[in-house]
């Protein structure tokens, strides 16, 4: 981050200025859902080396070429210092062009932003992990972290939804977490295709059967803001107290970083005061009816 | 500094020469076409002489007071047109990179060219310096500068008019911004005239700002000069043309989303920005990344957005403030409430430009009032147990 | 049937009744076993039971005329299955199917039914409960429906 001491040419650049990455490698998800695996490009020396230190829920902005900038959650591992990861969903023009980058294309690179889930405070506490469609990315990092550390968290739970089977994304990620003991995953789809043997209905009626003691659970909630509002209502029917819920935003980022004033939601700037939320917080502000 | 000077009544011209020896850029108002508006002073041009204007809900104009009158003399009988200083500290497009793409070199930055002279604002009304201290809290106070504005804003002289004949659209009293003002700036005027005579009281606020002022000749003001200031600006403050409850808005606004308040301006209300557009601390920008024919050479810039722009809350697929209802309710929400949870202050200074400038009328100081109303209604309303009352939505 | 009354109070389905009601429902009560596959009900049958699932998937399903099945949602441990019994014409809305091996216990609804006909108290109480299932569902449904995940926001 520039500061106001430094000379007038970086200064004049400042925060706007994405840092230059290189693509490593690129692969499918999903049939619209791509992720990338990204360094710093060699060669400018003022940079430092290695990708930068995140906490799991923050975003970078990414640069697509004369195109423009999107904040995309970091979907990687926080301990890995060496590979940035984000998993992106095509919807407009900019993550097009980000889906058509191969291994060795430029894309620039600001942050990481925000706030990020309260991993550190959740330990000794039981956690529920609820994730809707893309919003299992921006909780992924928060995956490697407790299982990384899995002797500081009690009963570990993720629930699951996505449209359909062929919707789902790390799904041999999900399969190997399935298979570990010390981890509860359960996941659902809204619509089953004819092969699809696991459950059918939306993720919060995984809710009340998730394994954990609902008093002493930190919730982490990602996905579409109604699903999230639901989460919250189903969470707390099980007994989990409302200050324990976290849930992440969303809103149009143009700067990332609290200058550009299109990330409002009533008095809070989702770029820096979010994405990650108490769900307390926000929970008045969503349920204001923007027409 | 309690020291004050008195100056002759060309002490506009003379300040502008000052500060264009001392190297600064002087920008200030002209009157071209029978606007009022804010730009270069160029060595040796005169200021404004003999103007006022008029302002009222959707119009304002120009007037040239009549010859054989004190007010044909004025230097500042104008209040504030639909210029801001906004319009040089944080301008309306301004390039934040180039970049260039090849495949040896990879991508490059570049960023623009800092600027080159500094800027001496001349003419500064005391709303609007406050609105400069409200966009420097907003674009330097936080985590992240926005570098092009503390670019241009660090080391800009600052000379203040105070103001004696509010207009009436002016609220800054009820904002506490004005009519007089006492820091922020490096230079103060307050401009007195009458049959006898015609002149400037001025004050420093800086080392810089008393070294301008000691180098202009003048004499030391008397001790009468500086309590007829002191009356004047007191006199302004209790005629001013508008009055805004800033607190009770504030409070009002933090509860008021369901207000009927926003159907009804919303009937009015053309959604056209601009009252962003002449507001002196709307601070919103937009960003646009556009590259040459070839794909080698791409820029980003970034200009004024607007809150009441449909694409302002664009989020893949779809808006999330479709209706005019829900963009005012945002913009005037954020102006006068969410703007203290932000930043701590208001961020209306009182200015009227919106008043004035919308185009069917639309008065911020009477929305506040409604809002406040609408809510004590409302409050009142809902401790009662029972059926809802006439047909109030929950 | 000591048993049965304890699994029955450990079912928020069943919590807070007393011992009594307990002891009769769970007279109508009876352990059953499905495999993968099985059909539990069809679509147009009496609906004379309903289950409290134990372990095991079952899936709610409606079959296109001609076609295959379609599934609509699925059920699990812990979960009740079947309201029908309760509600006229008293007979089943879907297709239920186990998708895995089921452990469950069955209930007879038709005589349930005539004891709540003869016990208000006890027939408001499982109303209660069974109202509050057919609500849940229904909000689950309605997301279901809403396809989230398709939309912007």
């Amino acid at each position: 981050m520039d500061s106001p001491s430094e000379s007038h040419g970086t200064l004049a650049a400042g925060p706007m200025r994405p840092r230059p990455f290189v693509v490593v490698r690129r692969w499918d998800e999903t049939a619209d859902t791509f992720s990338v695996e990204l360094r710093p490009a060699l060669g400018d020396g003022s940079e430092p080396s290695g990708a930068p230190a995140f906490r799991p829920g923050q975003f970078n902005m990414l640069y697509a070429f004369g195109a423009g900038e999107v904040p995309i959650s970091i979907s990687g591992d926080p301990a890995d210092g060496e590979r940035l990861i984000h998993t992106v969903r095509t919807v407009g023009a900019v993550t097009r062009l980000l889906s058509e980058l191969r291994p060795g294309d430029a894309v620039g690179v600001r942050g990481p932003y925000g706030t990020g889930w309260p991993v550190d405070a959740a330990a000794g506490h039981d956690l529920i992990i609820i994730a809707g469609g893309i919003g299992l990315p921006p909780l992924r990092p928060v995956l490697y972290q407790v299982l990384a550390q899995r002797d500081r968290f009690g009963r570990v739970a993720l629930l699951y939804g996505a449209r359909s089977p062929e919707e789902m994304v790390f799904i041999d990620e999900l399969r190997r977490w399935r298979s570990r003991l010390d981890l509860d995953v359960a996941i659902t789809v809204d619509r089953a295709t004819e092969s699809w043997r696991g459950s059918v209905g939306f993720v919060t009626t995984l809710i009340a059967r998730a394994p954990v003691d609902a008093a002493d659970a930190v919730a982490m909630v990602c996905g579409p803001e109604l699903m999230m509002r639901f989460a919250a209502l189903g969470l707390v029917k099980k007994g989990v107290p409302e200050q324990q819920i976290y849930a992440s935003l969303e809103r149009n980022m143009k700067c990332g970083i609290g200058l550009c004033g299109h990330c409002q939601l009533g008095p809070s700037f989702v770029c820096r005061d979010g994405p990650v939320y108490p769900f307390t917080d926000v929970k008045g502000l969503l349920q204001v009816a923007e027409r | 500094m309690t020291e004050a000077r008195w100056l002759g009544a060309s002490a506009p011209e003379d300040l502008a020469a000052g500060l264009t020896q001392r190297g600064y850029r002087v920008v200030g108002p002209r009157v071209e076409d029978g606007e009022l508006l804010l730009g270069d002073i160029a060595p040796g041009e005169a200021l404004p002489r003999g103007w006022s204007d008029r302002a009222s809900p959707g119009r304002y104009r120009l007037e040239s007071t009549s010859e054989g009158t004190t007010g044909a003399a004025e230097r500042f009988g104008f209040r504030v047109g639909a210029h801001s200083w906004k319009r040089f500290l944080h301008p309306s497009e301004a390039l934040l990179f180039r970049a260039r793409r090849d495949r040896t070199d990879g991508l490059k930055l570049q960023p623009p060219p800092p600027p080159k002279t500094p800027l001496a604002l001349l003419g500064v009304r005391p709303c609007d310096l406050a609105a400069i201290g409200v966009q420097d809290r907003v674009l330097s106070g936080g985590p992240h500068v926005d570098a092009g504005y503390v670019a241009r804003r660090r080391g800009a002289f600052l000379v203040a008019v105070e103001c004696t004949r509010p207009g009436a659209t002016c609220f800054c009293a009820s904002m506490g911004t004005g009519p007089g003002v006492e820091s922020g700036y490096d230079v103060v005027l307050t401009e007195l005239v009458d049959d006898t005579r015609h002149g400037f009281l001025a004050r420093a606020g800086s080392d810089r700002g008393a070294e301008l002022l000691a180098g202009l000749g003048g004499r030391e003001a008397t001790a009468d000069e500086q309590a007829e200031r002191a009356a004047a600006v007191e006199a302004a403050a209790r005629n001013m043309g508008r009055k805004l409850e800033v607190h009770a808005a504030r409070r009002a606004l933090a509860e008021g989303a369901e207000l009927r308040l926003w159907e009804d301006v919303a009937e009015r209300c053309l959604a056209c920005a601009n009252c962003t557009l002449v507001c002196p601390t709307c601070f919103c920008t937009t960003v646009e990344d556009t590259t040459d024919l070839e794909g080698r050479v791409a820029e980003r810039r970034r200009s004024w957005d607007s809150c009441f722009g449909l694409e302002f809350s664009y989020l893949h697929g779809g808006s999330v403030r479709q209706s005019v209802a829900a963009r005012y309710r945002q913009w005037l929400t954020h102006k006068l409430s969410s703007w203290f949870d932000q930043f701590g202050e208001a961020g209306c200074v009182g200015c009227g430009r919106c008043i004035a400038w919308c185009p069917v009328g639309i008065d911020i100081t009477e929305e506040a009032a409604v809002a406040i109303t609408q809510q004590h209604e409302a409050a009142e309303v809902r401790p009662h147990r029972g059926p809802a009352r006439r047909g109030r939505k929950r | 049937m000591r048993d049965m009354v304890a699994l029955l109070s450990a079912s928020p389905v069943f919590a807070g009744l007393d011992h009594d009601q307990l002891e009769f429902i769970a007279g109508c009560g009876w352990n059953v076993h499905f495999k993968a596959g099985d059909t539990v009900f069809k679509f147009g049958e009496p609906a004379d039971r309903f289950f409290v699932l134990r372990a095991g998937t079952i899936s709610i399903e409606i079959r296109y005329p001609g076609g295959p099945a379609r599934r609509l949602e699925t059920l699990g441990d812990g979960e009740v299955l079947g309201w029908s019994w309760l509600f006229p014409p008293y007979t089943w809305q879907f297709d239920a199917r186990a998708l895995t091996d089921v452990r469950a216990t069955a209930f007879d609804g038709t005589c349930l039914r005539d004891k709540c006909d003869d016990d208000p108290p006890l027939g408001y109480e499982l109303m209660k409960r069974f109202a509050g299932i057919v609500a849940a569902r229904l909000q689950a449904t309605r997301l279901q429906l809403l396809d989230l995940y398709g939309q912007p926001l």
